[in-house]
């Protein structure tokens, strides 16, 4: 029986819980509504609830567990004269599995019948063959004891289905009549529903931890790794980003410094863009603009964020480095070598980031309460006056906020660094010339062929790590400081 | 007409400030002030009563044009101050508004040190030509607003951190350090409790020796206490405007004496 199938009839199951929950409940008041406790749709959800919540956990468990205890016996059983010279027992196992899914192929395709599939031993180059004609993936060299441990995982995995199958559908049912049984006037089932609802959200909530929790440790431990093969101190205080890809480890220069120095350049020139343009386009649509303006011009702004940002890196690419080029290159001031540098990814990320500055600026303006300007308008203040003195100065720990949230954004981006700013990993003054930032390393240090024990690889994960607590640490301050703000009024 | 004015300004022994006439605003298409005349004299307070949504903070509003500022809001009729109209197209709300001050209902001291709140508008207005200078203006008008002496030592701590009373006569002393010839104030101690209350009132009896005070208050005992000359709006309408004390034991009209016996309103 397939899953969706399975989960089709717990489902059914669950609904006809549900129906049969509800009537049991009606019937034991004889149809007298305000004699129950709840309303009879909550003794129905009860016992839907009951018959699928817990047949579907299971279910969930069994998907993630089976796979791993089946190939754990199956690799125990294949014995240590079956692993060849220079192979490994996972390297075999992976044999099996390939094995095993040919075997199911095979008789899908009609080459095998099932129980030749399940007991065939003794011609490996008939079993090949017939695999072959199902245009299944076959191992080179079929050995008698993949042969045997590919037929054991196979009944393995059909036995376990059958006991999922099994025990989830029990389950199902037994739950239904659990919730049967309580369906009866005196029973609470409004409150065990609502109870339910709360577990669920909670649930919801905890996923979403738990899964950057996962995250960070997985970055944790990969870095680890990392620093016991590559010395920290090299690593964070290192000057020459050299990465060596030819000969294994040794000879690699992995220094973070150009890279971070790369990061916060762009940045910066980012941040010097956007700050202003989107500050004073903030003012003016919040303080000047008429209703009419504003209703066109602050969606219009705010599109400019929907823009995905490898379309801002072919406007790098394409439009802002070769106009650069022709006002400072050699034709012009004769300081700018190519495109790619650091002014243009800086321009075009910044451009990039007018949205959030603007966005988060006018809400906090828009928070300064009209007292605050009434009064000073009072005192005989203009408009500009009052915004200088009085409007900006009551929202600057806001728009700071908003400031640490765009370079936070700044320092994370990796499509406009990569077309727009190069590859070349530099510690130079010049934001004429080609720099890179960490993200644009992590991706180029990943792509191709990887092998997830070298230094060079493993040094994504310390990269990663980095940038990750620059950001946090820049998020946990502008949630600071925004939250400040928050107590500044009332 | 002239000679009218100036008889009944010889017989209150007092100038006339603020002169309106037919003065009508319109909020969008709500006919807010009908057809208002008043006469504001100079060095005596004037309370405006009336039910709330009367006009009387918006006719007040209309005294340093602050109601330019709300973009549905149109202002026929004359207002002259010292006998110059203010919605003149050569006058500048905002010189206009150095002139004629403004203490609002609820506190509203900008988010900077009390130092800072006095010394904003003498900043604005160039009143003092050093720091020295300053600090005298700042010291006269917090005592002004007495409140000099429960400030003194920490000049330099916000001015959101007062208490409510404080924060008041704070935005009252701010209001006088521009040195304003007439004082609006828009239902200055609704937010205060009694003892502020109190100490407010005993200001706005100072500060009439040298303003025209003209305050908003739905409290009657309070009008009756701080003022001289009372208006009492009704419905957009300026129903009577004479002596407080006329206002408050003789009254005209019989919607004046239903409202300040408590039957309308």
């Amino acid at each position: 029986m397939s899953l969706i199938w399975l989960l089709g009839l717990v489902l059914a199951i669950a609904a006809v819980g549900y129906a049969l929950g509800r009537t049991r409940a009606l019937s034991s008041t004889n149809g007298d509504i305000r004699k129950l406790h709840s309303l009879p749709s909550y003794y129905g959800a009860n016992v839907a609830l009951k018959s699928a919540i817990p047949a579907l956990l299971v279910l969930v468990v069994w998907l993630v567990a089976q796979p791993l205890i089946v190939s754990g016996v199956v690799s125990s059983d294949i014995p240590d004269s079956a692993i060849p010279e220079g192979s490994s027992r996972g390297l075999v196992m992976s044999e099996v599995k390939r094995v095993a899914a040919g075997l199911d192929g095979a008789v899908a395709a009609g080459t095998m019948s099932a129980s030749y599939a399940a007991s065939a031993q003794a011609d490996m180059d008939d079993v090949t063959k017939r695999m072959r004609d199902a245009q299944q993936i076959t191992p080179e060299a079929l050995t008698p004891e993949i042969l045997t441990a590919g037929q054991r995982f196979r009944a393995m995995v059909a036995q376990g289905k059958w006991a999922m199958t099994a025990v989830v559908l029990a389950l199902a049912v037994a739950g239904a009549f659990w919730g049967l049984r309580e369906s009866h006037a005196e029973f609470r089932a409004r409150n065990t529903v609502e109870r339910v609802t709360k577990v669920l959200l909670i649930a919801a909530a905890s996923l979403a931890i738990l899964t950057t929790v996962g995250i960070v440790l997985s970055l944790v431990f990969n870095t680890y790794e990392f620093f016991t093969m590559y010395p920290p101190l090299e690593f964070f205080f290192g000057t020459t980003w050299a990465p060596s890809f030819s000969g294994r480890g040794g000879s690699s220069e992995l220094g973070i410094v150009p890279l971070l120095w790369g990061t916060f350049y762009i940045s910066i020139v980012a941040l010097a863009v956007a700050v202003p343009i989107g500050l004073f386009s903030a003012i003016y649509l919040s303080e000047y603009a008429g209703p009419k303006v504003r209703a066109i011009a602050k969606p219009l702004l705010e599109v400019l964020a929907g823009i995905p940002t490898i379309v801002y890196g072919l406007f790098a690419l394409l439009t802002v480095g070769p106009l650069l080029v022709s006002i400072f290159g050699k034709d012009g001031f004769g300081w700018m070598q190519s495109g790619t540098a650091v002014m243009t990814a800086g321009i075009v990320m910044g451009i990039m980031l007018i949205p959030f500055v603007s966005s988060l600026s006018d809400d906090i303006i828009n928070a300064v309460p009209q007292s605050l300007r009434d009064g000073s308008y009072g005192l005989g203040a203009t408009k500009s006056e009052t915004i200088k003195q009085v409007v900006l100065p009551a929202a600057l720990p806001g728009i700071v906020g908003a400031i640490l949230l765009a370079a936070s954004r700044a320092i994370g981006e990796t499509m406009i660094v990569v077309l727009g700013a190069g590859a070349a990993a530099r510690l130079s003054l010049n934001p004429f010339e080609a720099m890179t930032t960490v993200t644009a390393k992590i991706v180029s240090q990943l792509t191709g062929d990887t092998d997830f024990s070298s230094p060079e690889m493993l040094v994504a994960f310390a990269l990663g790590m980095t940038l990750f607590v620059v950001t946090l640490g820049l998020n946990i301050f502008a949630l600071y400081i925004v939250r400040k703000y928050r107590e500044q009024y009332e | 007409m002239y000679d009218a004015r100036h008889t009944e300004a010889q017989v209150d022994q007092t100038e006339t400030k603020i002169s309106a006439k037919g003065v009508q605003v319109y909020y969008g298409d709500t006919h807010a002030i009908k057809d208002v005349d008043v006469e504001i004299a100079d060095k005596t307070v004037t309370a405006f009563i009336g039910p709330s949504g009367c006009g009387k903070s918006t006719f007040l509003r209309c005294l340093n044009r602050m109601n330019d500022t709300i973009d549905i809001c149109r202002v026929q009729g004359d207002i002259l101050i010292d006998g110059e109209d203010i919605y003149d197209r050569r006058v500048d709300p905002v010189q206009l508004r150095a002139k004629v001050g403004m203490v609002f209902q609820k506190p509203n001291p900008f988010p900077k040190s009390i130092y800072d709140n006095i010394a904003y508008g003498p900043r604005i207005h160039g009143l003092a030509k050093n720091k020295a200078d300053l600090d005298v203006i700042v010291e006269k008008s917090l005592r002004r607003g007495a409140i000099w002496n429960e400030v003194k030592d920490r000049l330099h701590a916000p001015g959101t951190g007062l208490s409510g009373g404080q924060q008041q006569r704070l935005c009252i002393a701010r209001a006088i350090a521009t040195e304003p010839e007439v004082l609006l104030m828009d239902e200055p101690c609704s937010a205060l409790d009694p003892i502020a209350t109190a100490q407010v009132e005993e200001l706005i009896d100072e500060l009439r020796l040298d303003y025209s005070v003209v305050i908003v208050t739905h409290s009657m005992q309070q009008a009756a206490r701080v003022s001289q000359k009372t208006a009492f709006f009704h419905l957009g309408n300026l129903v009577e405007f004479d002596d407080t004390t006329k206002i408050f034991t003789n009254p005209e009209d019989p919607r004046t004496e239903s409202y300040i016996t408590g039957r309308i309103g």
